[in-house]
Formats: C-alpha cells, structure tokens, sequence
C-alpha cells in the first residue's frame, strides 16, 4: 500500500503542536509495517481544527483528521491500517461525510489553490500543480501590453487594502520611460487579526515569486524586493528557498526561460513598524531610513525605490496573477460584483468557532460568511459586532449583517474591506474598550511626521481612556468626532487619516454604550475594570478566608467561617479575590 | 565589543551596498543580542555612516534594542484577535511567573525579555505568544506557566 501522510506545518499549526504530531508520526513508520511518505505541507485555513493531518491512498482517497494529539498517533493509524476510520475526527474528505466537508464546498479557491495542499518547498509540488505555466505563457506567447490588458480585464484590484485596479497601476509602472524599474511586494501585513498573507507566503512562495515576475516582465522591471515583517521567520525561510529553487531552474534570475528577460529578486526584513506597511515609508525602509511616509505625487510609478518607477503590490494580489494569466480574466472576472471582481481571502478571528482563512466570491454577505462558511459564534453569548479592516477599519454591528463583501458595501458601514481580517466579537467585548485598543495601537505605530495623526491619536485615547475609567463627559463625545474630523484632514498617509475609524463606527453604532460609561459609570461588557464592582454574595460564602488572603490591600475582612465582606473604596479591582473563591461567592458587576 | 571580528566582517560584507543599514544593524544586533553604544559609535566611523543617522534608524524600529536583553525572547501578542481573547491575562501571568515589576522587560537573571507585539499572524489560535521564534497558541495563564518552566 502506498501512502501519502501530510501534516499541516505553518506556523499556525506549529503554534498548535504540528510538530510533536509529525515527529510520532515519525516515529511510528519506524517501526511499523504501515509504508508511507511523511510529508509537510502548509495551513489549508481550518486553524480552528489544528493539528491537521491528512491520509491519501494510492486511489487518491484523502482523509483529514483534524484536531490530533501526539498520543492519538498510534491508535488512529493502527486503527486505519484494519480499515478503521475515526469518523468524529475527519474534517475534510474525498470519500467520506467530514465536518468540514460543506465548509470547503462554500469557499471559492484561487488565491489559496495551493495552500496547505502542496508541500510549499517542493518546486516539484508547484509545477504539478501547474506552477510556471502562466510565467511560460506570459513570456513566450503574450505581448506585455496584452498581459496588462488581461489584468485589467481580470478586474483585479489591490488587496493590500486601498483597492486601486491593479492593471492600471502597472500601466502607469510600464507607461513611465526609464532603463532601471523595479517591482516590489508588500508582504509587511501590519494589521493585526490579518495573516492570508502569512500564510500565502509560507504556504505557497512560489505563486508569489510567479505573480511578481509576470509583472516585472509587464513592466519593464529587472529587480524586485520582497519585503517581508520579521514576525514571519517561516515565511522567510520559505521565500528564501523557493527564490534559491527558481533561480536554479531557471523561473528567475537571468535569462529567465531561455528569453533575454532578466529578474533579481531580494528578500528585505522588516524591523517592526507598522507604518512601513505603506508603500512610500516601505521603500523608505528598504533605501535603509526611517520609514517615515512622503508626499505623493510623485507617486512610486514615477518615482519610487532611489527615485525609479516602481510598482508595488500586496502579496494577495500577486497570488491572484499566475491564475489569471493562465485561465484567463473572463473566468476570473466572473465571481464577484460589479465593481469588486473575483474572490477575497479573509481572516477570521476571535470569537468565531471556524476561526481560520477563508476564501469566498465578492459579493458573499457578511452573515454567510460569518455564519455559514464561518461556523457561527463560538462562545454562548450573542454575536455584537465583527470588525474589518483593522486599525483603519471599524465594527460593524448585528443589524448590518447583510451588507455584502466587496469595496463599496463595506465602505459604506463606514469600515473599510482592508486587508480582510475579521475579529468577530460577542456581548462580552466592549465597544469603548476595543476604541480605545485601536487608538492606542495607532498613536504607537504613528510616525509623528504629521501633528494631527501624532498629538491628535494621543489626546484621542486620553479621552477614550477618562471614559473606560469611568470619568468621562458628555462633551468628551463631541470633542471626539470633532478630533476625528481634524485629524483625518490634516494627515498626510492612510495610517492618520483612518486613525479615527474604530471611534466613529462604534460612536455611530454602539453610542448607547460609551453614554453607559460616562452617565451611569457602568461597562455593560464588564470589561472596563476601573468601572467593576466585586462583592460577596453572603448565602454562598463559608468563610474560608481564601479572598481575604489573596487581596493585596486588605480590602476584604470577616471571620473564619462567616461571610465575608469587601471594602469598596480600599478595593483596586484587581480580581484576585473572584479567581481564589472556590464557591462562585464572588461577582463581578 | 564581544564580537569584533564578526562585526567587521559583517560591515565588509555590506559596505558600499545601497540601503545596507537595516540588514546591518540586524546582523549586529544578532551577534551582540543589543545596540551597544560603542558598537554603533564603531559602525559611524567604519561605514561614514552619520552617527545621528544610525541612531534614528535604531530608534525608529521596534525590534532594535539598546539596551541589553534576556536570552530569550517573548513576544506576547497584543492584536485584536488576542486582545478580545484575554491577552491581557497572559501577559499578567508571565509577568508574574518572571517576577517582572510594571516598568521592567528583562529578568533579572538575563534570561527572558518580554515585549509587546501587535500581531504575530496567528490570530486563529488567540491568545498567541512567540518565544524566540517558536509561537505557541491558544494560552491560558497555567500553559503559559508551564511553557516557561520549559526555557528555565
Ligand atoms: C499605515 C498603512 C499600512 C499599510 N500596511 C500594508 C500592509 O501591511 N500590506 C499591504 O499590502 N499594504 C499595506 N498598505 C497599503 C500600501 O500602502 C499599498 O497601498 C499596497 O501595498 C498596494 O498594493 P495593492 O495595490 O496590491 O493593494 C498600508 C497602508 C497604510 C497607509
Ligand atoms: S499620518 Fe501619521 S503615520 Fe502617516 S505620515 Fe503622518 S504622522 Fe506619519
Ligand atoms: S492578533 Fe494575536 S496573533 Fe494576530
């Protein structure tokens, strides 16, 4: 019998103990009749159900069992060499009913066609999986308008988050005259509660190294960079292969094909600024300066990387390139709505159960993809609101559900599409708390180029953090909107101008709750500590002095063997005492 | 300086390449664990590099460090998905396994520095932390406990 055993190695799966898994795995098929090829693969987004490990028979009959752990190992593979399937553990399968079979079955791949399918450093891999075909195509059979002309027509815009028309951009890239261009791929994925791209790089490198070298071409570039965070060491390790690979057999470098079309592609490292995610502080940071943002114009197309034309994109926009050359833009321009074409990744976070990557066509209401290809809430409490598009973005609540996913409609709600990340929220987060969050993210990773978006972010959160503690105004609300105003006029890079984002949706949609902070000094979430109030509930306390021992100012008093009681003003909320009761008499209100 | 004679290797591997600085000072930092002083007044005056300017670089990014730090590293996830999943209370609990005070970020025994980070790309697997370059999902404050009791 001969067997295929792939486990899923991203870093989502290591984070989630792949490793120990592929190594029992390891160690069984030492010593066991059982033949297989142990292989690793990447993240194919059902992060909720990692550690993955999938079985392929010589039939190509797939079983993925999700959710294994080191010491299951030995059973389920004896178990499935007598024929035995744990069924309550597949989640994907070709032959079987899996849990997540339906899950797949909604989602549209193209960006993700590869992921956690192929081992992402194998060149072997990506070739039988048509890997390089669009590069042969684009280099041998098409003129490099012609592909510029495909790209337009694919409708693809950047997903990197602003969603300007990717064709367009690279005919003002080709349009602008000059011996020396170069073409650069944002891979700095800043936002947080975002990582397709993560996960495309380490899952499929090659696609992007592909997607760049075809616009290269397009261009006239014959340099590129990646530039990638350092937060994404795999990611690295994968790219650097991967570029070593292509170069070996001939995908990159000189003479790519056997053509006169040169391409040099670099790794550069980020060093931690969120801020060098867009595109004129990036090239900043890879000329080796801060990476403070410039005035555009002149935009990169005319001046970019040492004052050359330059084209950037963002790496899920390149993922789509290679497809879209290779089949052609009508199939690809089919999915999707009028002004958003084709399909969108995103990421879902927080408190959803199917918390992971996820692919579907524009267009998908934000209720499907929340509750259909999602998996609904994970917790028991009700759903309040999903935040998109990160710190420039905003929470959209329940009511607005059935707005659809593409550029417009979720401009609209006054969040943006971004980089896609959803963070799914229920009734135990607090709206004014996840403000707040979003702020002092911002005022952080501000450059401090612009006053506005510097002091401006700071007095923001000042405000926002007197309102979680309960000490808050009325005014405080109007001096936010009117702060939000000034500060989105007078920035000069998206980072300020979308600083206020997160407060003005919540103001707009959760308003009800900031007025609970500041008229009745209550957090309905229950989160703004300063605003909690511990208490002992008398019928439940037996006295055992558990609380009264923990309390680090000796606000809680009583007897041995009688209620206990805490003093409110001595009591600094630190909640030591709610998690020392060993009889629920604590509450926390 | 520890490592001279890397250093200067590493400098004559960079020098006179166009936008070398940032590489450089991560391969500085690599081999010195932090941004000495000295090191970077050394680095001025090998490179031509203006002092000021280097120093503005290494202020500028997060992962540049200027002072020392532990042997290991944590990074404790404080992105939205982590957030809303209680990372507060992981990074609580480390602190208090490390007997770390409030202003403090490295043990006292150079072992562990702790930082902030805003995302680290597995939001599915909220709360996150990375320590070195290993990262470890869906914490609790007792995982987070026992991990560490792994690097002691
Ligand atoms: C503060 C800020 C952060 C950004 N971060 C990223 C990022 O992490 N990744 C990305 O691709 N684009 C990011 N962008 C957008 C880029 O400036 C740029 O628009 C994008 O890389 C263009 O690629 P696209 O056309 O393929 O979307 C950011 C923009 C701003 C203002
Ligand atoms: S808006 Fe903020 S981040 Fe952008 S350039 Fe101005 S100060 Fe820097
Ligand atoms: S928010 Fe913590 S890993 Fe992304």
């Amino acid at each position: 019998m001969s067997l295929k055993i792939k486990v899923g190695m991203a870093s989502c799966g290591l984070a989630a103990g792949a490793r120990d898994v592929y190594q029992a795995i390891q160690k069984y098929l030492e010593n066991s009749k059982l033949e297989a090829d142990l292989a690793s693969t990447a993240c194919i987004g059902m992060c909720f159900a990692e550690p993955l490990v999938e079985i392929i028979d010589a039939d190509n009959n797939s079983l993925t069992y999700g959710d294994i752990q080191p010491q299951e190992v030995e059973t389920i593979l004896n178990d499935y060499l007598e024929g035995k399937i744990h069924k309550d553990k597949v989640i994907l399968s070709n032959i079987m009913e899996g849990s997540e079979n339906e899950n797949l079955k909604n989602q549209t791949r193209i960006v993700l066609r590869n992921c956690g399918r192929i081992d992402p450093e194998s060149l072997q891999d990506y070739l039988e999986n048509d890997g390089y075909k669009a590069l042969e195509k684009a280099l041998k059979e098409m003129e490099r308008t012609q592909i510029i002309q495909e790209i337009k027509d694919s409708g693809l815009r950047g997903r990197g988050g602003a969603g300007f028309p990717t064709g367009l951009k690279w005919q003002f890239a080709y349009d602008t005259p000059g011996p020396k261009k170069y073409f650069i791929c944002n891979a700095d994925e800043g936002d947080p509660g975002a990582f397709m791209d993560r996960s495309v790089l380490e899952g499929d490198p090659h696609s992007i190294i592909e997607g760049m070298t075809i616009g290269a071409y397009a261009i006239g570039a014959d340099e590129g960079y990646i530039y990638c965070r350092a937060e994404y060491p795999l990611a690295i390790k994968h790219l650097q292969k991967a570029i070593k690979d292509a170069k070996e057999a001939g995908y990159l470098g000189k003479n790519i094909l056997g053509t006169d079309f040169n391409f040099n592609l670099h790794i550069k490292q980020g060093a931690g600024a969120f801020v060098c995610g867009e595109e004129t502080a990036l090239m900043a940071s890879i000329e080796g300066e801060r990476g403070m943002p410039r005035i555009r114009p002149p935009f990169p197309a005319q001046s970019g990387l040492w004052g050359k034309p330059t084209n950037i994109n963002n790496v899920e926009t390149l993922a789509n390139v290679a497809w879209i050359i290779l089949n052609g833009a009508q199939k690809y321009n089919k999915y999707g709505t009028e002004k958003s074409k084709g399909t969108k990744v995103f990421a879902l976070a927080g408190k959803i159960k199917n918390s992971g990557l996820i692919e579907v066509p524009m267009g998908m209401p934000l209720k499907d993809v929340i509750y259909k290809v999602g998996g609904g809430m994970k917790t028991e409490k009700p759903f309040k609101g999903v935040q998109l598009g990160g710190p420039s973005g905003g929470c959209v609540p329940a009511e607005l559900l059935d707005t659809i996913v593409d550029y417009d409609s979720i401009t609209k709600t006054g969040a943006i599409m971004g980089s896609g990340g959803m963070v799914v929220m229920d009734e135990a987060t607090c709206m004014v708390d996840v403000a707040k969050f979003f702020l002092n993210f911002t005022q952080n990773e501000s450059c401090g180029k612009c006053t506005f978006c510097r002091v401006g972010t700071k007095r923001m959160l000042e405000i926002l953090t007197r309102i979680t503690e309960g000490k808050g105004t009325m005014e405080d609300l109007e001096t936010l909107e009117e702060l939000s105003e000034n500060i989105s006029q007078g920035s000069l890079c998206g980072l300020g101008q979308t600083a206020p984002n997160p407060v003005l949706t919540t103001l707009k949609y959760f308003r009800e709750e900031y007025i609970a902070h500041i008229k009745d000094k209550r957090c309905p979430a229950g989160v703004c500590t300063a605003l909690l109030k511990y208490e002992i509930t008398p019928e439940k306390c037996v006295g055992c002095t558990a609380c009264a021992r923990v309390c680090p100012v000796e606000a809680i008093s009583g007897e041995v063997k009688k209620p206990h009681k805490i003093d409110q003003d001595k009591c600094i909320k630190c909640g030591s005492c709610y998690d020392a009761c060993k009889f629920d008499a604590i509450t926390k209100s | 300086m520890k490592n001279k004679k890397e250093i200067d290797l590493t400098i004559s591997n960079f020098i006179g390449k166009k936008g070398s600085l940032i590489p450089l000072l991560q391969e500085i930092q690599k081999l010195e664990g932090y941004l000495p002083k000295e090191t970077l007044r050394y680095l001025s005056q090998k490179t031509k590099i203006k002092l000021a300017r280097i120093y503005g670089v290494a202020t500028f990014y997060s992962m540049f460090r200027l002072k020392p730090q532990g042997k290991h590293i944590i990074r404790v996830c404080k992105g939205t998905a982590c957030h809303v999943s209680g990372a507060e209370d992981i990074g609580k609990a480390i602190r208090k396994e490390l007997k770390l005070g409030e202003l403090e970020d490295t043990t006292d025994d150079g072992l562990f520095t702790v930082m902030e980070v805003a995302c680290l790309g597995c939001c599915s697997l909220s709360p996150v932390m990375m320590v070195d370059d290993n990262t470890h999902g869906k914490l609790t404050p007792e995982k987070v406990t026992e991990f560490l009791q792994k690097y002691k």
